[in-house]
């Protein structure tokens, strides 16, 4: 049952050959013996899950259709959810119980999908590889020795060994992206503004964007549809009317236009990602797209930029951890500034810290143009190169991740070494672009690779249309690990 | 640029993060490198650039100066550390 797909699964609830406290309580057994091997759940709290299945039957029986009514997701953990454990991954809020749901979360409960747990992630989202986790890593499902990528690792995880059927996740640097291409799922993260922030645990919020992780983009359309949406409650939140991102699903390809960055497959691209990619875009031909190569110039200075701009804004909203109106607070201290400083040491975990210091010292008296301005204006010259590859091509496609996972702790004591893995990732995020990443095969010891699609603002049923298309043509995405049993 | 023990110290109190002399010269070690990463920036040439501190062109809402929350600061409090007749209780800053 865990191997069929969000619309087979809403058509045998609908058929009632399948009620939903079934498919919660099969999903539940999946996960909970899994997740000790795999760690892609923070929280799983069963007697809540059940009681929102029941409630998924009770409106199924009063005649309410959807389909996502009565279907299990998975959310990472920074989605606040009223009455479950929120953590972000961190001793900070280890004890965080969301007193109110995020804008998407309430989206997801008036269809009436069903809370199947909260997942784990690089605490406060700040990592590429799941291992900045306060709870330990989550596991690549293909091979535990591998890490499932960051920072929404649990969410990928837990949709790539078919613990949930969809998942929620976000992405500030490749968040989203990354741990798909790891994981071999497919994952987007939408134009910035199109899907409320409200109720999610801000990281840097210029760049945050929440979106769906699933196995097909077919089953990651339906959920853009549903959790994107304007929200008064974000003042970023962009007031335009909602749209169905499957609507272009079955468009054919004859004549789209792909620009391949020159920049995306240089010297830093390893070849068993390359050539998977490379095969990819041999599918794409044949169905009939015509590719042209772009440039993006200013590739080189996206992590740059990025690790400015980002720990700036996390150092910012990190300052509401102080130990006084929610959030862990130190056993002992003396005054109210050693309580904050004590606090806020003990509650933050390495990076989180390394990133609220290089964020302080960016905007620090002094040294704010040198770095914080400059950074905002390579920004501004990123999207400006993308602008222009925009008017030469529909979208743009190329790796997603320059490597296949690498091993837990291969790259833990080298930050620079761990940032580059986002190299083609934090680019969409800057820009504002929206850009997803879909299976397309498998490179060095048989791990997945991921192939990433970016699109001009606003273009995600295109890029979802590519990406269907594309799924119609290969399986990789109907591909799961064994061996997990 | 980079920083030195001494900066490490600077930077950690504004940002109201207690560190020992280990974590101090721990976080040197890891910092440094970081910085030599985004001085890379420095070599662009962003003459006449105007910066992007935003990726919507977009103005910020105006709303009516109206109360939109309902009071539960029941809810709110009970996720505190420590809250007495409800008030937050901090350490005392005024004798």
């Amino acid at each position: 049952m865990t191997d069929l797909d969000i619309f087979a699964l809403a058509a045998d609830l609908r058929a009632r050959k399948l009620s939903s406290v079934e498919l919660a309580q099969e999903c539940l057994r999946r996960a909970e013996r899994l997740n000790t091997r795999l760690n892609a759940f923070i929280t799983l709290d069963p007697a809540k899950t059940l009681a929102e299945a029941t409630e998924a039957d009770r409106r199924r029986a009063a005649g309410e259709d959807h389909p996502l009514l009565g279907i299990p997701l998975a959310h990472k953990d920074l989605f606040c959810t009223r009455g479950w454990l929120t953590t972000c991954g961190s001793r900070m809020l280890s004890n965080f119980v969301a007193p109110y749901d995020a804008h998407v979360i309430e989206r997801f409960k008036a269809v009436g999908a069903v809370n199947l747990g909260k997942t784990n992630m690089d605490e406060f989202a700040m990592g590429s590889s799941n291992e900045n986790s306060h709870f330990g890593p989550a596991r690549n499902p293909w091979d535990l020795a591998a890490v499932p990528g960051g920072s929404s690792g649990g969410s990928a995880c837990a949709v790539a060994a078919r613990m949930a059927p969809g998942a929620l996740g976000t992405d500030t640097g490749g968040s989203i992206r990354l741990p798909a291409a790891l994981c071999g799922i497919t994952g987007i993260k939408p134009t910035y503004g199109v899907v409320s922030r409200y109720g999610m645990v801000a990281y840097a919020s210029s760049l945050d964007q929440g979106g769906p992780m699933a196995r097909s983009a077919r089953e990651a359309a339906l959920l853009l549809s549903t959790m994107a949406g304007f929200d008064k409650r974000d003042s970023t939140s962009l007031d335009r009317p909602t749209e169905d991102y499957g609507r272009d699903l079955e468009r054919p390809l004859k004549g789209l236009k792909l620009g391949l960055p020159t920049e995306y497959f240089g010297s830093g691209l390893s070849t068993d990602v390359g050539s998977a990619v490379e095969q990819a875009l041999t599918h794409l031909r044949r169905a009939g797209c015509e590719t042209v190569t772009v440039s993006l110039p200013n590739t080189g200075l996206c992590v740059p930029a990025y690790y400015v701009l980002a720990p700036a804004e996390a150092s910012s909203n990190l300052a509401r951890y102080d130990g006084v109106r929610y959030g862990y607070r130190a056993a002992q201290y003396g005054d109210l500034k050693d309580m904050y400083q004590r606090s806020r040491a003990e509650g933050f975990g390495e990076e989180v810290k390394r990133r609220i210091l290089i964020g302080t010292y960016v905007l620090s008296h002094g040294y704010y143009d040198a770095y914080y301005l400059k950074a905002q204006k390579v920004r501004r010259l990123i999207a400006n190169d993308f602008a222009r590859a925009f008017e030469q091509c529909d979208l743009i496609v190329g790796p997603t991740s320059p490597t296949v996972a690498f091993d837990l702790g291969a790259r833990n004591a080298d930050p620079v070494q761990m940032y580059l893995s986002d190299i083609y990732t934090t680019s969409a995020n800057l820009a504002g672009l929206p850009g997803m990443s879909v299976p397309c095969g498998f490179g060095e010891k048989a791990r997945p690779v991921g192939l990433q699609i970016m699109g001009n603002y606003f273009a995600e049923a295109r890029m979802l249309n590519l990406a269907h298309q594309y799924q119609g043509l290969t399986d990789w995405h109907r591909r799961r690990p064994d061996g997990l049993e | 640029m980079s920083l030195s023990l001494l900066d490490i110290k600077r930077i950690a109190l504004l940002a109201r993060i207690a560190v020992s002399e280990q974590q101090a010269h721990e976080a040197l070690n890891q910092l440094n490198p970081i910085l030599g990463l985004i001085e890379q920036l420095q070599a662009a040439n962003t003459e006449g650039v105007e910066p992007m501190s935003h990726a919507q062109d977009v103005s910020q809402r105006l709303r009516p100066d109206e109360a939109t929350e309902p009071d539960r600061h029941g809810d709110f409090q009970s996720v505190a550390p420590q809250v007495e007749a409800d008030l937050y209780l901090v350490p005392k800053v005024i004798e």
